[in-house]
């Protein structure tokens, strides 16, 4: 091995004045770059907009509707944002339960799975028998399609104890309840808040199908009639703000999982 | 030795039902208190089978277990253990990893809270012990592997266990780092009044560290031989080059084969 001298002067690197993150503009150069090719291949194309009308004319549509836009889409978010804390809610104590013996694991999962099985958009005219048209059936099939995967992921995070953890805490003497609070619990966060982004993104799939087939509001309602009229441009607008709510909630649930479960995201970094 | 801390007699122990694999058949076994004794033998001969019946964490089909001077039906809570995967919580910091067994203990579990400050010392203390000074804010994952063991065996002694049970706990370091644990646990079995049950395949690894080496038959498991380690302590590294420790572990590599074969 050849020994470095200490005292030799490193070089500093030229700084240059202002550096482009361009990692963190991707996303903004992206998406302005979907609107272009939007943009260009409808005029060059010559589709009608009753086909695909241009960005350039959905944003108008946005702006000529905005106020029944507005209130369709907090519509929207509301009935999402309530079926998908109920299913927060439902899914962490379900997990709980299902994760805590492997009896009941055994027993309750093949029904889960079978339930997740059916397309939900089947349950909605059930909903409607029971709870008629309007909020109600939209919160519910919120809940029913984005509990599940908060279920799978809690109850896995549960029935995955390392065997030795287990052991070295029932050599002193834990009890079941013991082991499910110092480490099944803590454990499955990760996996709990994982689910929050699939679960957000499924929420608003369940609220805007029942809108769709059994409402007079939101933005599932207003599409549908917008359809109806030949109003292909508001359509569009209504998938668009979908779109913005869908990205809102992710980034938002994504963040919740970052400053919940910072120590799972470093952990495998370091192994 | 008037009556020994662990006495195994006559034990059966089958997974899986009664058509299942009989893990140790007819084992025989005692250990005094403040004993150092490792247990060696071919792989699958039940050596965990063995830590898993002292522990009460598996109660036997036939024989007895005794465990300072009672039957052992259900887990003792006068053990630590430590695997070869150190299993540190993530989410909690080295300090908070090592006063876990004391929430859980029901001696101590009462006492926690309102003593905290003197558990905390005392599992600063045992950190110092083994060379983590400092160290007991940071993450697990900011340790090294070698360092993870270390707090791992922490974990395993801040209830002050008469029985200390070592399953194979420095299996996956390396070299340098294994020998520098060898002494910390040397060291601590000198100066704690603990007796160490130590599973391993490294067969310097027992002769260096133990009083007593018990070597294990094949599946099904059964005691085959018991050596008195005739070196003096303190041991220093250095009797990992002598003749003498050599020929042992050579002997004792030579009876392995042979049950290894006869299985």
């Amino acid at each position: 091995m050849t020994t470095l001298d200490e005292t030799a002067p490193i070089a500093a690197p030229p700084r240059p004045a202002v550096r482009i993150n361009w990692v963190r503009l991707a996303p903004l150069f992206y998406t302005i770059g979907l609107f272009v090719l939007w943009e260009v291949g409808v005029r060059i194309s010559g589709l009608p907009h009753t086909i695909l009308p241009t960005p350039t004319r959905v944003f108008e549509a946005i702006v000529q509707y905005w106020s029944p836009i507005w209130k369709n889409s907090m519509q929207t978010l509301y009935t999402t944002v309530l079926g998908f804390l109920i299913a927060v809610v439902a899914g962490l104590g379900i997990g709980l339960f299902i994760g805590w013996s492997k009896t009941i694991y055994a027993g309750l999962y093949p029904i889960m799975v079978g339930f997740n099985a059916i397309p939900k958009v089947a349950l909605v005219p059930i909903l409607v028998i029971w709870f008629g048209i309007g909020t109600v059936p939209a919160v519910l099939t919120a809940f029913l399609i984005s509990f599940f995967p908060i279920v799978v992921n809690v109850a896995t995070g549960l029935a995955t104890i390392e065997p030795e953890t287990e052991d070295v805490l029932r050599a002193l003497g834990a009890k079941k309840m013991d082991i499910m609070l110092k480490v099944g619990i803590p454990r499955s966060m990760p996996y709990f808040f994982g689910s929050l982004k699939v679960a957000i993104t499924l929420a608003f799939v369940g609220s805007v199908v029942s809108e769709t087939v059994a409402s007079n509001s939101g933005l599932g309602n207003m599409m549908a009639s917008a359809q109806s009229n030949f109003n292909v441009p508001l359509v569009f607008a209504g998938l668009l703000m979908l779109a913005v709510e869908g990205i809102v909630m992710y980034a938002l649930m994504a963040w919740v999982e970052k400053r919940m479960t910072g120590w799972a995201h470093r952990s495998t970094m370091a192994n | 030795m008037a009556s020994p801390l662990v006495s195994i007699e006559n034990v059966d122990m089958r997974y899986g039902g009664p058509s299942g694999t009989l893990a140790v058949s007819g084992l025989n076994l005692r250990i005094g208190r403040g004993e150092f004794v490792a247990v060696v033998g071919p792989s699958g001969c039940g050596k965990s089978t063995l830590m898993k019946l002292t522990t009460g964490l598996h109660i036997p089909q036939g024989g007895s277990v005794i465990v300072a001077n009672s039957q052992v039906t259900k887990p003792v809570s006068i053990v630590g253990m430590a695997f070869q995967n150190p299993t540190m919580l993530p989410w909690r910091t080295t300090l908070e990893n090592i006063l876990l067994p004391l929430e859980i203990v029901e001696k101590h579990r009462r006492r926690l809270r309102s003593h905290k400050s003197e558990y905390v010392a005392k599992a600063e203390k045992l950190l110092e012990t083994v060379g983590l000074k400092g160290f007991g804010d940071k993450f697990p994952w900011q340790l090294s592997g070698g360092m993870q063991q270390r707090a791992n065996l922490c974990r395993a002694l801040i209830h002050e266990p008469e029985l200390l049970m070592l399953d194979e706990p420095f299996g996956a370091l390396d070299a340098f780092t294994r020998e520098e644990l060898w002494c910390v646990i040397r060291d601590l079995h000198a100066s704690q009044d603990v007796t160490i049950v130590l599973v391993t395949h490294d067969l310097r690894e027992s002769v260096f560290l133990a009083d007593k080496v018990v070597v294990m038959s094949a599946r099904p498991g059964r005691v085959i031989a018991e050596h008195m380690v005739p070196f003096e302590r303190p041991r220093q590294l250095d009797l990992l080059y002598e003749p003498a420790f050599n020929e042992m572990v050579q002997k004792l590599h030579g009876e392995i084969a042979t049950a290894r074969a006869a299985a």
